[in-house]
């Protein structure tokens, strides 16, 4: 696919990454944002090849992880009442809440179905006019467009038995609450190249000021990642501090001004919960005044079901780059990918899993097995 | 606030017929929870749930009746003679796909159970399930397919079976297949007889089978380039053993694809395999279609292609066999067999790192973004 194999070039990431070698004179901590650069650092091996100065911070972008448990808890009494199709992402799925997921729902008769467009959803109310139909909309700036734009058409067409379970986050205000926190270790960024895709990149100056850490727009593939790193550390080993571009051939400083329309009009700043991280204000999106009917939490009453989450689960340690995964006393025993204590070893974005299913080579030959 | 404003021309929301969702029906739970009471999608997966469930369920209450190898064909001796013999039940949706039908999975599914002992393939039951209003002509052309599955097979059909469930209780047709083949006199192929130092081979390109059901199942676009591989291997077995090498294992990557296939020698034989990724013959189509869905075509599912662990010393003559037989024309090695981490699957990654590819779960699901 065009700009799949030209980004994944081994020649070309060898010229990099002896660049990296070559530039980096001093211990540096670096984080990346978004967990699909996590997962193509992991599952590319990128991180084996980088200086041993050079750290890695498995950032909280990834959307499954961060939900609260709250809200699953709340998607799961939404899920099980016999009037309601539930629809969204797969990732979510197997997001298991206080006692169950969305799978044992299913599996106890509940109306559960995986769609790749918000739209289907949409297309399922239009054909099940008896029935309501539910989209848990989560995730960061990347995946809210087109949730927007489904809520829109649902107004413009009419279409009352369809409603939006919202969870959606921003990016800005959590890399300011990672950066105000007293343990914070991150001395740079690389920011999500998809949500700049959509928004633009005018929220990061102020951040790469106030903070004085450089941020650079990094993409997915693996040429993309190393080139985010190259410039990330030429910043740092210079003592500069400023906001980069590495990833033009899909974001433009002014961003994608259709699909930001539209979130202004369908979506409200709101203060959100981060699942391990805690309350951040201003960090997420909620359905505007206008819009307000198609918020399925309102629409079924599940705002007095709250959820502590697990004590164990050392997560939002991870996600704050305090922690690797496998410092956490949990991580492989009481918690895996097949029993999760936390949402970052669920998704294949989230740090945990990743570190479990890639990195365990590592871990064997580190205990000498 | 102002409802919102579209500034582009408005896309059709709804374009086309029924909802592209996926059907929950025919998706595996990737990560239900463990203590579940009752049986969800996973246990189906053919990953460490669906061990799980033979290992804590079937055999303690077989009790000594159970002598299962857990290999896809069971090896057992009548009268001086080696019968491999095996069964499969096929629940494919959609029952037809491009390049093939349920009809041809249910005899190729259960021949190659059987070519993967090193048997020659003698005689099939079929036992269909069929549910009540499923059209005579569907009926007909998956009896069509069978048929002629068999006879390119060269396989006699020879008892079955019939029944029909009520209205809703079924898919439209479920199928049952068993098989009993003659393992000719010096040939043992078992999964524990993979050796440090051995080869891995594969037949051709990997993921074909699976990329191109779910392109169907899913509505996606790619749908026209890509058909299943779905084809009867015991005349490619009988090529390689008429070179007189000694064939340690043969393995069909069907369900959990070659990950699972190579994950499941590794710890029957206490060997560490590893692969090397730039080796891997995965067709563009393929990578494109797992790059847009977030799948690893480690994972995706096999119906026509081998996998064959054999010595360094006999490895030429069996490539060069393979090649010359139209179903391992793309024959190559993609890996070997060590003593370093035993038990696992590593693969050396294009850029030269290594990740572990674990045992799925269950079925991969797409990831948010």
């Amino acid at each position: 696919m065009k700009y799949l194999d030209e980004f994944s070039n081994p020649d070309l990431a060898k010229r990099l990454i002896e660049e990296i070698h070559a530039v980096t004179t001093r211990p540096w901590a670096i984080m990346e944002v978004c967990g699909g650069q996590t997962h193509s650092i992991i599952r590319h091996g990128i991180d084996q090849l980088l200086p041993d100065e050079i750290e890695m911070i498995h950032g909280p972008g990834c959307p499954v992880c961060v939900t609260p448990l709250e809200i699953i808890d709340r998607a799961l009494a939404i899920a099980a009442r016999p009037d309601v199709i539930f629809c969204s992402f797969g990732d979510m799925l197997r997001v298991p809440g206080s006692d169950r997921d969305l799978f044992r729902i299913k599996s106890e008769g509940g109306d559960v179905r995986v769609v790749y467009s918000p739209l289907d959803a949409l297309k399922l109310a239009r054909e099940n006019p008896d029935r309501e139909v539910v989209f848990f909309g989560i995730g960061f700036e990347t995946t809210a467009p087109a949730n927007a734009m489904t809520v829109y058409q649902a107004k413009r067409l009419g279409i009352t038995n369809f409603s939006l379970l919202v969870s959606h986050v921003l990016v800005p205000p959590a890399v300011a609450a990672i950066m105000e926190s007293p343990t914070c270790r991150v001395q740079a960024f690389l920011a999500a190249g998809h949500v700049c895709s959509v928004m633009g990149t005018h929220e990061y100056p102020p951040l790469t000021d106030k903070y004085k850490v450089p941020i650079v727009v990094t993409g997915f593939e693996p040429l993309d990642i190393l080139e985010g790193i190259r410039r990330t550390v030429l910043q740092l080993e210079s003592g500069r501090h400023e906001l980069e571009n590495a990833y033009p051939r899909a974001v433009v400083a002014d961003g994608n001004q259709a699909a930001m329309q539209m979130l202004n009009d369908v979506f409200e700043v709101t203060d959100r919960a981060w699942r391990g991280i805690g309350m951040i204000p201003g960090s997420g999106w909620r359905l505007s005044h206008a819009y307000a009917d198609f918020d399925a939490e309102k629409r079924f009453a599940v705002t007095d079901i709250h959820t502590e989450e697990s004590s164990l689960c050392r997560s939002g340690e991870v996600l704050q780059g305090l922690i690797k995964p496998h410092e956490c006393e949990a991580f492989g025993r009481e918690c895996t990918p097949r029993n999760p204590l936390g949402a970052t070893m669920v998704s294949s974005e989230g740090a945990c899993a990743a570190y479990y299913l890639y990195r365990r080579l590592d871990m064997v030959q580190a205990v000498g097995g | 606030m102002a409802e919102a404003t579209w500034i582009g021309p408005i896309p059709d929301p709804m374009p086309g017929p029924a909802p592209a969702a996926i059907d929950m029906d025919s998706w595996v739970c990737p990560a239900p929870l463990r203590d579940s009471p009752a049986i969800v999608m996973g246990h189906g997966g053919g990953g460490a749930m669906s061990a799980e469930l033979i290992e804590h369920l079937f055999l303690p209450a077989f009790g000594s009746a159970a002598q299962a190898e857990m290999g896809d064909s069971a090896v057992v001796e009548v009268g001086g003679a080696r019968l491999a013999f095996s069964t499969d039940s096929f629940v494919v949706k959609p029952m037809f796909f491009p390049g093939g039908s349920i009809g041809d999975l249910a005899v190729n599914g259960t021949v190659n159970d059987l070519a993967m002992a090193g048997a020659v393939p003698m005689v099939l039951s079929t036992a269909f399930i069929l549910e009540e209003g499923t059209a005579l002509s569907e009926i007909g052309k998956i009896a069509e397919a069978v048929g002629a599955a068999a006879r390119t097979a060269g396989v006699k059909l020879v008892t079955g079976d019939t029944k029909v469930v009520d209205s809703g209780s079924g898919d439209g047709v479920y199928i049952n297949t068993a098989g009993i083949g003659i393992i000719p006199d010096g040939v043992d192929i078992r999964p524990e007889r993979a050796e440090p130092g051995d080869l891995v081979i594969v037949s051709g390109d990997i993921g074909v089978h699976g990329i191109a059901v779910m392109s169907c199942r899913e509505g996606l676009e790619f749908g026209t380039t890509i058909a299943s591989d779905c084809a009867a291997l015991h005349g490619l077995v009988a090529a390689m053993l008429a070179t007189g090498a000694d064939l340690h294992v043969l393995r069909d990557p069907t369900r959990g694809g070659v990950a699972a296939s190579l994950n499941e020698i590794a710890k029957s034989a206490k060997v560490g395999v590893t692969l090397v990724e730039r080796d891997l013959p995965i067709p563009q189509t393929v990578r494109d279609a797992c790059g847009l869905l977030g799948l690893d075509p480690l994972y995706v599912a096999n119906e026509g292609k081998l996998l064959a662990i054999v010595s360094p010393e006999d490895a030429e003559q069996v490539l060069a066999a393979m090649r010359q037989h139209e179903l391992g024309r793309e024959a190559r090695v993609i890996g070997a067999c060590g003593t370093e981490h035993p038990g696992m699957l590593v693969t050396r990654t294009t850029l030269g790192g290594t990740r572990v590819v674990d045992l799925p779960i269950g079925e991969q699901l797409p990831r948010i973004c």
